[in-house]
Parts: C-alpha cells; structure tokens; sequence
C-alpha cells in the first residue's frame, strides 16, 4: 500500500465513530498493539522528549527501507506513534521526506491532541523524516 | 455557611461557565493556571477601551486625565486589598513573574555581592527560582533551598540552619502552586527579620484564597499576578518596603519613569513611577481594580470557607478512589489537589478528562523541583475556585474512574 493508501484507510477506520470517546479507545488499542521498540534503544539517545509524555523512536535502515519501532509512557501518545509508524515504517527514505501526513488533520488529532508540545506529535514526525534525509544522504556516499 | 450570594449567583457572574466543550458542561479545574473572569471584570476593560481610552500621565486632555485617574485608583485598590501603608510601595508590573525579575534585578544590582546567599524553598514555582539563578549567576551569589518532607510542608528547622550572616533575602511562595500546601511565611519572616533579612513572598498562589496583609505579614516584598484573581491577563503587583524601593536601583529605563533627561544624566521619577517604565497596562490595571473590588465583594472568609469545603469534599471523593495517590498532604492546603493513578501516565489521564469537559492540569506545573523531590515527572492538578461546585467533583470522580476503566 502506498503512504495515500494506508492514511485512507486509517481516515476510514476513525470516520466510523462520532463520539472521541470511541476514537481514543481505537487510539488506546492502536497503542497496545504497537511492536514494542528493544529495550536496549529506551535511550536519551532515541528519545524525543516532548513536554509532557516520552517518545522514544529507532529507525533501522535496510535494504533501501527504514523501518521504525518505537514505544511512549503514555498510551494514548502511544497509538499516536502507532499511527505514525503505520504509516511511514518500512518505506524508502525519498517515500517519507516527500509524505504529506493529511490522516493527522482528517482524524482531527491535530485539534484535538493539541497542544502539539504536550504530545509531541509534530516532533515526531519531524523526527521521522530526519532519520530518512540522514540515510539517503548516506546512501548517496 | 454564611454566604453572601448563593453559589449559582456567583456562577453567573462568569460567562464562560457556561460554554460547553465537547457538547458537555464546562468543569473548569485549572484555575491554578488561571481564574475566570467576572463580567464586571470584562466590563470594566470594555469600558476603558470604549469611553476613555487615552494614554496615562502624559495628556493634557480629558481623557487622559480619566485614564490616570482610574489607573492611580486601582493602585489604590490594591494598596488597600493587601493592607499595604502606602500607594507609592504599589508597583504595577506585567504579571507575578515580571516583579519578581523587577526585584532580582533591583535588588541583586543593589546589595548582592560575591559569596552572599538567597534562600528559597523546594516548592517554589520556576518564576521564583531562575529570576535569582539569573541574578546569582551576574552577582556570584549562591541559591540555598528550604527543604520538604513527604506531605509537601517546609522543612521549618532546615530552614533556620541556612540562615545565616551570607543570607541577603529569602524567596518564598505563601502557597504552592504544584501541591498546594500553604508556606508558614509569618514566622518565615520574622525568623529572617530578627537577623535582618528581607523576605519576598510570591503570593500568586494565595492571594485569590483571601490570604493577604502585608502589615501583618510585614513582608518587605509581596507579588502577585491579575489573570490568577479574576482579573485580566498582562498585570501583576509588586509591593516593596518603601526603603527598599527608593534604595534600589531602576528595572528597566523609558518614558514615565524619569524626572529630567539628557544625554549627559537622567534623574528618576519618585515612587512608585521610576518603576513603571513605558506605557503600563492601564487597562488591566484598571480590570484587576474591579476584580478586587469582586472579591472582596464576595468576602475573604467566604473564599476560604467555600474553598476549604471544596477541597475537603474533593480530598475525601477522591481518596476513595483506588490506586489514586495524593501528592501534598499537609494540613494546611488551598484548594489544589494533584495526584496520579496507579500505572496510568497523567497525560493519558488529562487527555481523557477533558474529552469529559473536565478541565486539569498536566505536567510539572511549572515547579520540577518539586516533581524531582518526590521521583515523578509531573502530576495531575486540579485547583480549584469558589465558583466550583460539590457536583463538578463528582463529575470528576466519574472521569477519573471512567480512565482507569480505559487503562486498565
């Protein structure tokens, strides 16, 4: 599926409820289903520290691909990064800089996650597309 | 309990209570953060900007003259709300934060050597840590802290063994905004006045609870914000001994705060003006007026008792809810409750809680020494008003359990 591909259908999953209460719970179980990232990258070196909750995120480079795993202590930040690694793990560094993440504003996490400092949404996502223009300018060594 | 108007009154008295937010009622637990406002309060501001809006001290005209009038009354106001001696020890600043940099500054340039040493509490907001840190780091200085014990209360004894002939002022809060536990600042004074040190205390987080006299006090410097009892944003006081003040040293230079310029020398204005540099927040100025007005309106021992019985009915409610743990548990508290549930991040909490209209705090609460003392990297706070009722707490304590079930 393409990176348009798997935001649609996360868009479709969300449009089903109309109360947030039902979203979060999608979210929460998002977040428990989220590939635990080694416990040995649980480090300040792969945290992204928002405000209020930790992130941590490790990218792994291969075969042309990067593939994220990642975990927070928060849950709900959790299915966020859940959302996130569904959308852009194993994909070609050029697939993620290009990404243009339209799911975050149609599911309405933008407003209704905000602040952004307190989840740590956007660091996120900044993040991600770091790691990928860090490897294709590696790869172009 | 003696109520000077009913508790649905008083609601009505501040429009925003009732606005809903995700289609349920508006519980507002934040008012730590900031107060409502009163529409007497909005009115007030309305008014400025409607019928004599005009710059201060410096017209000729009539509008100007109502503008300075009305700004010199709220000076006034608040001189009398906190029973200061005079209107000149009453400086108008941009909020709680911006007097105690105004102090920092003022006093640090004035009496603060190398080796002299500031002692503060390990409750204190950061407003009240990293002005000093600022001005020790300039100055040399050293910041010694006041420790505190597992409910949160000052660590008296410790406190009378950091006194010492290098101690040039002490810095405390009169409450705390993370835990709520009330400092006792009386005898913190007078235990610093017998070896002649100054006392500031930052009374953001009391002076909405009716806990002010600075005579009685007699602290040397008192600061507070507006946006925190009921008045607008962009306005603070800072209360100073009129010795000190004329001792020290101007904050900031601009218009207003001078006698006579020239390039050669400029002489400064008299109290309270050398301190009140450019054109101040007159309208703010005049809205906390009002708000004070309100307040005292409603009745200081209202306040407390109204309050008092929230946090007690909010303690017990919320007590009895399993793995829930209280930090702050000193006799003496306003009404601020923060807490954490067993395995449950305070964000997931927050995030949920305000899906259900319930307003809360997250985080370190501005105050990480605090978090740092007891191994948390923030709570959950919910501080409470007198125009919060028994129902809202226990729309809350619903919340609260309705994420433990999400959680668990």
């Amino acid at each position: 599926m393409t990176i348009e591909q798997v935001q649609d259908s996360i868009v479709e999953e969300f449009s089903v409820f109309d109360d947030w209460m039902d979203k979060y719970n999608l979210l929460i179980d998002y977040g428990k289903d989220l590939k635990v990232i080694d416990p040995k990258f649980k480090t300040k070196d792969f945290l992204i520290e928002g405000c209020q909750s930790k992130v941590w995120l490790h990218p792994e480079f291969e075969n042309g691909k990067i593939t994220f795993t990642a975990d927070s202590d928060a849950i709900i930040t959790r299915g966020i990064v859940a959302l996130l690694i569904r959308v852009l793990s194993d994909r070609t560094p050029e697939e993620i800089i290009s990404a243009d993440l339209y799911f975050i504003d149609k599911i309405g996490l933008r407003q209704n996650l905000s602040p952004t400092r307190s989840n740590g949404l956007l660091s996120m996502v900044r993040q991600m597309k770091l790691y990928a223009m860090a490897y294709q300018a590696k790869s172009k060594l | 309990m003696t109520r000077v108007k009913d508790i649905s009154d008083i609601r009505k008295d501040f429009p925003i209570l009732n606005r809903k937010v995700y289609n349920k009622p508006l519980v507002y637990f934040d008012n730590g953060a900031t107060t409502q406002k009163p529409q007497c309060v909005i009115d007030a501001v309305d008014e400025v900007f409607t019928t004599y809006n005009a710059n201060i001290h410096r017209g000729v005209h009539a509008l100007s003259d109502k503008a300075s009038e009305e700004y010199e009354n709220a000076r006034e106001e608040v001189r009398s709300f906190i029973n200061a001696g005079k209107k000149e020890e009453i400086i108008f600043t941009s909020g709680a934060t911006g007097s105690i940099n105004t102090v920092a500054f003022s006093f640090g340039e004035r009496y603060i050597r190398r080796g002299d040493e500031i002692i503060l509490s390990n409750l204190e907001h950061h407003a009240n840590i990293v002005p000093w840190q600022m001005m020790c780091e300039r100055k040399n200085a050293k910041l010694r802290v006041i420790p505190i014990n597992d409910n949160g209360e000052l660590l008296f004894d410790e406190y009378l063994k950091l006194l010492s002939p290098k101690t040039k002022l002490v810095a405390v809060a009169q409450a705390s905004n993370a835990l709520g536990t009330i400092l006792p600042v009386k005898e913190i004074i007078s235990a610093a006045h017998s070896r002649n040190i100054p006392v500031l205390v930052d009374g953001a987080q009391s002076v909405q609870h009716g806990i002010v006299d600075v005579i009685d006090l007699d602290s040397d410097f008192y600061v507070f914000s507006g946006h925190k009892i009921y008045g607008p944003t962009g306005i603070g006081v800072l209360y100073g001994k009129e010795k000190w003040l004329t001792e020290m040293p101007p904050y900031q230079g601009g218009g207003d705060m001078v006698e006579n310029v020239t390039f050669e020398k400029t002489t400064y204005n008299v109290l309270p003006f050398k301190f009140e540099a450019g054109t101040m927040n007159f309208p703010a100025a005049i809205g906390l007026a009002t708000a004070l007005k309100y307040v005292t309106s409603l009745g200081r021992g209202n306040i407390r008792e109204r309050e008092n019985q929230l946090l007690q009915y909010a303690t017990e409610k919320l007590s009895q809810i399993d793995g829930l743990k209280i930090y702050g548990n000193s006799d003496n508290k306003i009404s601020i409750i923060s807490f954490l549930l067993k395995d449950i991040h305070m964000y997931d909490t927050g995030m949920i809680l305000d899906k259900l209209g319930v307003a809360v705090r997250t985080g370190t609460h501005c105050a990480q020494p605090v978090m740092d003392r007891f191994g948390i990297s923030g709570t959950v706070r919910v501080s409470m008003c007198f125009y919060n009722t028994l129902e809202e707490i226990d729309i809350l304590a619903a919340g609260i359990k309705k994420v433990k079930s999400m959680f668990a």
